[in-house]
């Protein structure tokens, strides 16, 4: 099968309500949910994208509508183009998409992964369980509302925190987080600090001017 | 007469088939010189932990070679990478089935204090869920480290109050 000449046309003739969506690089259309399924099975059936590269999800902020953007990257691997879609959940307290992992097994731990850290449910799903947190786990880390240093839990085997009386608590920040410097500087300036180190968990963060 | 004793080692020629000795040294000698390490390789200290087992660096020198990865052959958990909160109860039950004594060794900074790993996911130092006796500093420590660990828990081995605990155990 060879490339298609424009597969954006194509798309958008096929599924009139999808939108083009900024890209820098490949391809890329918004479209409603429904449709999402739809037009994946189609770009792969029809246009040879049989290589699904990527399912994420953005949490576009807590107070926005639509909260929650999933998208799909595609690639082929015949005519090696990439096709990149993105459907806004309806609902954003309780996103809901469709599965594709019928269509590529690739999907099933794409969207489990999405599932644990955005709380993105997917239709049909075969075993849609948390792939990087433990069960029982009651929080979405990814999602905006939710602090890189965690929110204490209890640890995942009671018995365990139970002996131990420890449990999942808020990593210390102390001015971070901590990021590596790029560019040609010298190592010791390039290692991983806080951009901010005027405070710490003893000091408290002064107030902006 | 009696003659000045100019005899530095044991000699059984004159003290016959009999070392006379205290039960704590023995024990801890015993102990010291056998630690069977139980290898918790979690993530790129585990590397450098093979590096020391190697023959390069060779722990065989320390009598520390006897990698057992079941916990109930081990005398020594060396809790080698980052710790999640989801391993986190896993290692304490892996602690938990190795026999007594027992000794943990948190090798480099994920271990010993989360390390960069300043996040949701990521126990901020093993020693909250077990007693840890030798921490390594490094990202990942070199394998001389962990010899000199493994030499700093030899020398706690050998204070330890070995008979006095058997007896009161007994």
């Amino acid at each position: 099968m060879t490339a298609p000449a424009d597969v954006t046309a194509a798309l958008q003739s096929k599924f009139p309500a999808a939108t083009l969506r900024p890209s820098g690089d490949h391809p890329a259309l918004n479209l409603p949910v429904a449709e999402a399924r739809a037009a994946l099975k189609y770009l792969r059936d029809e246009f040879a994208y049989d290589f699904l590269v990527d399912v994420t999800a953005i949490d576009n902020g807590v107070d926005v509508t639509p909260r929650f953007t999933v998208v799909w990257h595609v690639y082929s691997t015949s005519h090696h183009g990439y096709v990149r879609l993105a459907a806004d959940c309806a609902n954003d307290e309780a996103p809901v998409a469709p599965t594709v992992s019928d269509l590529w097994a690739t999907a099933n731990w794409h969207e489990r992964e999405t599932y644990d850290l955005f709380g993105i449910k997917f239709e049909n799903h075969p075993d849609l369980r948390r792939i990087l947190m433990w069960d029982g786990y009651p929080y979405h880390p990814l999602r905006k509302d939710f602090p890189l240093a965690g929110i204490q839990t209890p640890l995942p085997d009671l018995e365990v925190a139970d002996l131990t009386k420890a449990s999942v608590k808020p990593a210390p920040m102390m001015g971070g987080p901590f990021v590596a410097s790029p560019g040609e500087i010298n190592l010791t300036d390039a290692e991983p600090r806080a951009k901010d180190e005027s405070w710490t968990e003893r000091r408290e963060k002064p107030a902006s001017e | 007469m009696v003659s000045a004793n100019n005899e530095l080692a044991y000699n059984t020629k004159i003290e016959g088939d009999i070392v006379v000795t205290r039960a704590d040294a023995v024990i801890n000698w015993l102990r010291s010189s056998s630690v069977w390490p139980m290898p918790m390789g979690l993530a790129c200290c585990a590397i450098e932990l093979m590096g020391v087992a190697a023959s390069r660096f060779d722990i065989a020198r320390f009598g520390a070679e006897v990698f057992r990865f079941s916990p109930r052959q081990a005398d020594c958990m060396i809790v080698a990478g980052t710790v999640t909160y989801k391993m986190a109860p896993h290692v304490r039950r892996i602690y938990d089935q190795m026999a007594e004594p027992k000794w943990v060794i948190a090798m480099g900074a994920c271990a010993s204090s989360g390390g960069m790993y300043r996040s949701y996911a990521t126990l901020q130092g093993v020693d909250q869920i077990v007693p840890v006796d030798v921490y390594i500093s490094g990202c990942p420590p070199r394998p001389e480290a962990l010899l000199d660990a493994l030499i700093k828990l030899q020398s706690k081995i050998k204070k330890e109050p070995s008979a006095k605990q058997l007896l009161a155990s007994a």
